[in-house]
């Protein structure tokens, strides 16, 4: 038994806290006739007549039956289930039992109700488990209370309390009344691992049946009556502002109510660190139809003028720092040049352990080889989009974003309102990827809304997406190994760089490992704006130290898996340094995970194996890829996937997190590219971004995970870095021909590289 | 402006527009069956997918004044429960992630089956390789095609 004190989030669990179990909870009930979520699964249900609030994250019918809030925001990665099944798992409730609901934005109820940077379950679990502790020792307190026996001898199982001695039982309904009035406890206890019936028994999607049916559940579904179609004019290139526009020349088009600009951020606005946008001052073209706003966007005649260099506040972590934005227009061709520059220039130290450079002077042998990889769109399926509605008094804004907290308070700002008169409904997202952890959008919304006085659902076109990207950067990586004349591995230097950052996380595996060890970083300053991108940085940097140590192995004449697994050997036992972020036991553990469950050694025929593994946020994932040439074409046939993310909530939704982003992984690694010239983005839509599709994705995933007791870590992000380093390693082998430059398989010549 | 009176899963739905106007945009903004999805605009990604006549067809590419009488069936029509074997056999094998471009993969998945009752791993490769779906659950989707084509051959 594991007892806690009940101080996690503990505004959530005071009673009656207000939220109210009507309208403010149900968002998107109205939209669809009054359904609440999950109607199939409600109608098939016995409905309660009266609920009672237990605490913030549930409430219980008079008939047992169960709704849980999911507090962060759904955007593919099934928190939606998987948040509520840790609820329930504590509660002590049948599945069947409970239905799903999202909760509204409210942190100081629900704290970080931010999806991204694969912490929502590591960061959601304490208090989830909380919520539903705490939920079933009010019931137990209920019970004993009315059944005059001690709250300690009374059990529960699947929703039923029961008192073994007195023979009595009661439903969770026949409690809730009751215990929705008592105080919250100070203590409660928590389930053994071993005893979970709901964690770690895969659970079907809760929002399954809507999503198959088309149900409106997505920002660019929410659109009450009376709702205008607002549409975006950005500049063409990075490095350009609005000089002039002609509203005339589209204002009396058919449906077109008003076209202006408008200032998403002011220039003296210290923002966060997610207020980024280049773009601050758009033209805005609203009227009735969403066919007629396009019409009027390619109608509209504007003129462009390059910006000059400008400086805002950014108020992050470490204070207020100041930001200049480079004038110019930025080509990709330029960006190479710079790269390969900076490559061969001192660099910032970010670690030294041992005297690398004596080592390099001595060395008998070194391997030296440079990586690349290009910008990249985040392409969601779903275009940036918000729903707002904004009076004198309040602001009303529903839409799809990762992290509601991080625009809230630009948007009191902006508005002059003051936070609690901003009310944001959380909708499902059609992908995220870090995309929509940056809400500009939702500035402009409100902005669009504020201007023509009437609720606007804005929506960008997919060339409006593509174009105004938060891209994932542009990266450079040099790697050397020093070996002596017996091809032991005397030191090891990273230097690595980007454009505007560096993907370098000096701290990771291989230091710790080697002696002597160096790792440096450099970055240019750009105009065109980079955010997170699935995995941030180890995206780049884990695919090219993946590639790395496959070519090093290989000199020294070592099979790829035993090679890393020596290094993690010396880095468990008797590790270089004190800094090393990662968990050496923990990452052998997925290598040999993977070398298992592949039958690494023995692939069979025409078959070209490649093998990768890293470690970021907070998790292990390794993978097997193997490679067929059919047709003078690469195709994978097969990845064979060991990830240690600690205790699966959701094995099957996890599943398919993780086959998505080997997915996502082989299809960046062969087409992934956004390239620009003159500070214009090369490619616009679908025709000519390539995206993997059918036919290029792996015929087979099969995915496995570490068994163990370990609280949560990140899984959204973790299995996405390694693909890379499999994939290349992989056609290494198919080819003879070791790749450097993503993407792989461009059909252009190489922009970069 | 022109009127059309359109055939829209079962039923006869009159719409006032422009006769250039995709069929996506009549759907969505003026029919508010949103079900059916904007992606590209330019049928390159298979987010808007219905059926004419019974064919898998890219709505944002298809002016309304080129349906006539034809017979238009969307996600939301597909069937009467939400139980078409396609959509039972993505719920069977939980395909979706964030599912935005699902109903448009289950509209192709179901004209493919409708015609070809048991497709080869080509065939299904070859009729789904215009539906994109960024969270990447392609490997799921085959899957649950079999799965569909396997229960409707036992039925």
């Amino acid at each position: 038994m594991t007892l806690v004190k009940t101080q996690i989030g503990r505004r959530a669990f005071i009673v009656n806290t207000g939220l109210a179990s009507g309208g403010l909870v149900l968002g998107f009930s109205w939209l669809n006739a009054c359904k609440p979520e999950q109607a199939s699964k409600m109608a098939a249900m016995e409905m309660p007549k009266e609920w009672f609030e237990i605490n913030a994250y549930l409430k219980i019918g008079d008939n047992g039956v169960a709704t849980i809030y999911s507090p962060n925001p759904e955007f593919g990665q099934n928190v939606k289930t998987s948040m509520p099944m840790i609820v329930a798992e504590e509660l002590d409730i049948d599945w069947d039992k409970v239905l799903v609901e999202q909760a509204p934005f409210n942190s100081q109820l629900f704290g970080r109700q931010f999806t991204g940077g694969s912490q929502g379950i590591r960061r959601g679990w304490e208090g989830l488990r909380m919520a539903g502790a705490t939920a079933r020792q009010m019931l137990k307190e209920a019970a004993a209370q009315a059944w005059q026996v001690p709250a300690a001898e009374i059990t529960t199982a699947a929703g039923i309390l029961k008192h073994e001695a007195s023979g009595k039982t009661a439903g969770y309904g026949e409690m809730a009344a009751a215990a929705a009035k008592l105080p919250v406890p100070e203590e409660v206890v928590l389930k053994e691992v071993k005893d979970f019936a709901i964690v770690g028994h895969s659970k079907k999607n809760v929002d399954g049946n809507e999503i198959v049916t088309g149900k409106p559940m997505f920002g660019v579904d929410y659109k009450p009556e009376g709702t205008l179609i607002a549409m975006p004019v950005f500049p063409p290139a990075f490095g350009l502002k609005l000089k002039d526009f002609d509203a005339s020349s589209v204002k009396a088009m058919p449906g077109i109510v008003d076209v202006f600009t408008i200032k998403t951020l002011e220039d003296d606005y210290v923002r966060n660190g997610f207020d980024t946008d280049t773009h601050t001052e758009p033209i805005i073209i609203v009227g009735k139809s969403t066919w007629e706003v396009m019409q009027a966007k390619k109608a509209l005649r504007a003129e462009w003028q390059p910006f000059e260099a400008h400086t805002h506040t950014v108020a992050g972590w470490g204070g207020e720092q100041k930001v200049t934005v480079p004038a110019g227009l930025e080509s990709s061709r330029d960006h190479l040049a710079s790269m390969q520059a900076f490559d061969t220039k001192p660099a910032r130290v970010a670690r030294r352990d041992g005297d690398p450079e004596a080592a390099f002077k001595k060395a008998a042998k070194i391997v030296e080889r440079s990586y690349s990889c290009p910008f990249l769109a985040h392409n969601c399926m779903e275009p940036m989009n918000f729903y707002a509605h904004v009076t004198d008094e309040k602001a009303d804004l529903a839409g799809p974003l990762q992290a509601p907290e991080l625009i809230e308070g630009t948007l009191a700002a902006r508005l002059g309102l003051p936070i609690e008169k901003i009310d944001i409904h959380l909708t499902r997202m059609g992908g995220g990827f870090g995309r929509r952890a940056y809400s500009h959008h939702a500035v402009e919304a409100a902005l669009a809304s504020r201007q023509v006085k009437a609720p606007v659902l804005l929506m960008y076109s997919r060339e409006d997406d593509m174009h105004f990207g938060i891209y994932r950067p542009a990266y450079h990586a040099t790697y050397r190994a020093a070996l002596d004349e017996n091809n032991n591995l005397l030191a090891f230097h990273v230097k690595a760089g980007g454009i505007p950052e560096t993907p370098l996380h000096a701290n990771r595996f291989p230091a710790g490992a080697i002696d002597n060890y160096l790792a440096e970083a450099w970055d240019i300053p750009s105009n065109i704006t980079i955010g997170a991108f699935r995995a941030p940085r180890s995206n780049f940097i884990a695919g090219a130290e993946q590639s790395f140590l496959d070519e090093l192995a290989e000199e020294m004449g070592k099979d790829p898996i035993d090679f890393r697994l020596e290094l993690l050997e010396r880095a468990t036992t008797n590790p270089v340094g004190e800094n090393n972020d990662y968990e050496a036991d923990r990452y052998a553990g997925v290598l040999k995970l993977v070398k298992e469950k592949s039958g690494w050694g023995a692939a069979g025929a025409g078959v070209s194996r490649g093998v990768a593994a890293y470690f970021c946020h907070n998790s292990y994932a390794a993978h097997v890829l193997d490679l067929k040439m059919e047709n003078g074409r690469p195709k994978v046939d097969k990845v064979t996937c060991a990830i240690d993310c600690g205790i699966v909530v959701n094995p099957d939704a996890a599943a398919n997190m993780a086959e998505g982003a080997i997915v996502d992984g082989v299809g960046n690694a062969m087409f992934g590219e956004m390239s620009f010239s003159d500070g214009q983005p090369d490619k616009s839509n679908f025709d000519n971004y390539r995206m993997i599709r059918m036919l290029e994705a792996p015929r087979e995933i099969d995915v496995h995970f570490v068994q163990n007791e370990i609280a949560p870590t990140g899984m959204g992000e973790p299995p996405f870095p390694p693909v890379f380093g499999a994939y290349a390693n992989a056609l290494y082998k198919a080819t003879g021909t070791r790749h450097y430059h993503q993407p792989f398989l461009s059909d252009k010549p190489r922009i970069i590289g | 402006m022109a009127t059309f009176n359109l055939n829209i899963n079962g039923s006869q739905r009159e719409v006032d527009v422009d006769p250039a106007t995709p069929m996506l945009w009549v759907l969505r903004d003026h029919l508010n069956l949103v079900g059916t999805k904007y992606g590209c605009g330019i049928s390159q990604c298979g987010s808007c997918t219905i059926h004419l006549n019974g064919v898998a067809t890219r709505a944002c590419m298809l002016p309304v004044s080129a349906v006539g009488n034809q017979e238009v069936t969307t996600i939301e029509g597909l069937s009467e429960n939400g139980d078409h074997p396609v959509q039972q056999a993505w719920l069977e094998v939980d395909v979706p992630q964030c599912g935005y471009c699902q109903a448009g993969q289950i509209m192709s998945a179901a004209a493919l089956l409708k015609n070809n009752p048991s497709p080869t791993d080509a065939e299904i490769e070859g009729a789904m390789n215009g539906n994109i779906c960024r969270c990447g659950t392609y490997v799921r989707i085959k899957k649950a095609i079999k799965l569909a084509a396997a229960s409707t051959k036992e039925a």
